[in-house]
């Protein structure tokens, strides 16, 4: 079924391509040559992997901060209070203004880029995982309590496992929008790395070399999604009643 | 463990600020090893009251007595399992140190021995209680608490349980106190009843039973419930 969709897509941006002239928009083989040339110097997996480390690094601080927080604000009321506002404009705060002050502040500097990813996915970890904390069951708290649990294994077992479906779509709705903001702080002020790639071939108008970083990009996306985030969403909800 | 119990008042403010009165005046001893049964109408404050007695609640009037450390094993109303956790694991997390004979023998007792690595979610409500009353009694409580845990079962499926509680009890002196609307099940559990008002609760009777439970003929628990239902209807 996925590669029929594909198939469909393929066939469609072939057509299109006919249509509007391979100036503008470049066949399937062309893209895919700009690819082989670019993998041949090696560039393009330079680039692929930077960007992905810097994914990586923005992500997982962001998801670990954002939990912490997040958690924090459920339980504690003054905590909410105290954080609600900056919360608000923290949520509110165009992904631009905060890569470029912070390349301002801290210059352009890979410290700069990759806090400043990790602060426009903050908030709305912080904001699911508040949720996810204040619907936590007070009646399972009563029986841990009851029963004794030390608190890391109340954590462990009867925290935790309720704040899974929030951390799980905190880290999917996360991962898609560092995917787009990382390449937005790789142009502004990154030598290397697909968004970077992306500038310079904007600047030159060479189509098939941005559609080539593009789409391989794209694909890397798409098959962590496949081999990582789906499976382990499969696994944290086998103890679930499957749906009919 | 020997339970004293002296609360002169719990008090709840509404959400409209008005106080609303739920317990009062409640006072009574359970000696080590005692059954005591609390009886009263639904939503009386029993609930609340063990809520107190459990340590849940430290805003009240009064003074409950029991060991600092004691072990408290509880059945809640609902069974409160742990729904990401098989049968077996929801026993262990609260009593990881049970061995695995005896954990064998509280599952053969209480006919759980095929369903140990099932999750809550396939278990019947039966079957979800008596999960919760196994992890109760793994945890070797100095003091059990089991807070109507036949309730809305079928009769039948109810007295298999009720026996499975007799069996449990037989076999190793624990302070209990049970919760139940129940005449039946109060008299044939208990050594001890207290009669609960509605609200604001408090004790209207006192009655020990002063046959052991094993000695009981169904004649002697007739009359006792007998008794207890006179007791009952001259509060009303």
């Amino acid at each position: 079924m996925r590669l029929l969709s594909v198939a469909v897509f393929l066939v469609t941006w072939w057509i299109v391509s006919a249509l509007m002239g391979s100036a503008k928009l470049p066949p399937p083989p062309d893209v895919l040559q700009a690819m082989l040339t670019e993998a041949r110097t090696g560039a393009l997996f330079l680039n692929l992997g930077v960007t992905l480390a810097r994914v990586t690094l923005s992500f997982v601080l962001a998801m670990a901060l954002g939990t912490a927080i997040g958690y924090w604000m459920g339980r504690h009321r003054l905590a909410d209070r105290l954080g609600d506002p900056w919360l608000i404009i923290l949520l509110n705060l165009p992904a631009l203004v905060v890569i470029v002050l912070a390349y301002i502040w801290a210059g352009l500097t890979e410290a700069a880029a990759i806090a400043a990813i990790a602060i426009n996915k903050l908030p709305t970890a912080v904001v699911t995982l508040r949720e996810g904390t204040r619907a936590l069951d007070p009646a399972l708290d009563e029986m841990a309590r009851i029963f004794d649990f030390p608190r890391g294994r109340a954590f462990r077992h009867v925290v935790l496992p309720q704040l899974a479906p929030y951390i799980a779509a905190a880290a999917r709705s996360g991962l898609a929008l560092i995917w787009k903001i990382v390449l937005v702080a790789e142009f502004l002020g990154r030598p290397n790395g697909v968004g970077f790639e992306i500038g310079v071939a904007f600047q030159l108008f060479d189509i098939p070399l941005l559609l080539a970083y593009s789409l391989s990009f794209a694909a890397i996306v798409f098959a962590i999604e496949t081999v990582l985030v789906q499976p382990f969403e499969a696994r944290l909800s086998r103890w679930r009643p499957r749906a009919a | 463990m020997r339970l004293e119990v002296d609360i002169s008042s719990k008090v709840f403010a509404n959400a409209a600020g008005e106080r609303d009165e739920v317990l009062r005046n409640i006072a009574f001893t359970l000696e080590p090893g005692e059954v005591g049964v609390i009886v009263g109408p639904s939503g009386c404050g029993k609930t609340t009251l063990l809520r107190i007695l459990t340590g849940l609640d430290h805003d009240y009037q009064g003074r409950v007595s029991r060991p600092e450390h004691a072990r408290i094993g509880m059945v809640f109303q609902e069974p409160r399992l742990l729904p990401w956790r098989s049968v077996e694991d929801n026993i262990r997390l609260a009593a990881p140190k049970v061995d695995a004979t005896r954990l064998s023998a509280l599952f053969a007792v209480l006919e759980l021995s095929a369903h140990r690595s099932h999750f809550p979610g396939e278990l019947s409500l039966g079957l979800a209680r008596r999960v919760a009353l196994a992890r109760a009694i793994a945890v070797e409580p100095d003091f059990l608490v089991l807070d109507e845990p036949l309730a809305s079962l079928d009769e039948a499926l109810a007295a298999r349980l009720r026996n499975q509680i007799v069996t449990l009890l037989e076999g190793r002196a624990t302070t209990t106190l049970l919760v139940t609307h129940n005449l039946d099940d109060a008299v044939r559990l208990g050594d001890r009843l207290f009669l609960l008002s509605s609200r604001p609760a408090t004790i209207l009777h006192a009655l020990p039973i002063r046959l052991p439970r094993s000695a009981r003929s169904e004649a002697d628990i007739g009359e006792i419930r007998n008794e207890l239902a006179r007791l009952n209807h001259a509060n009303k």
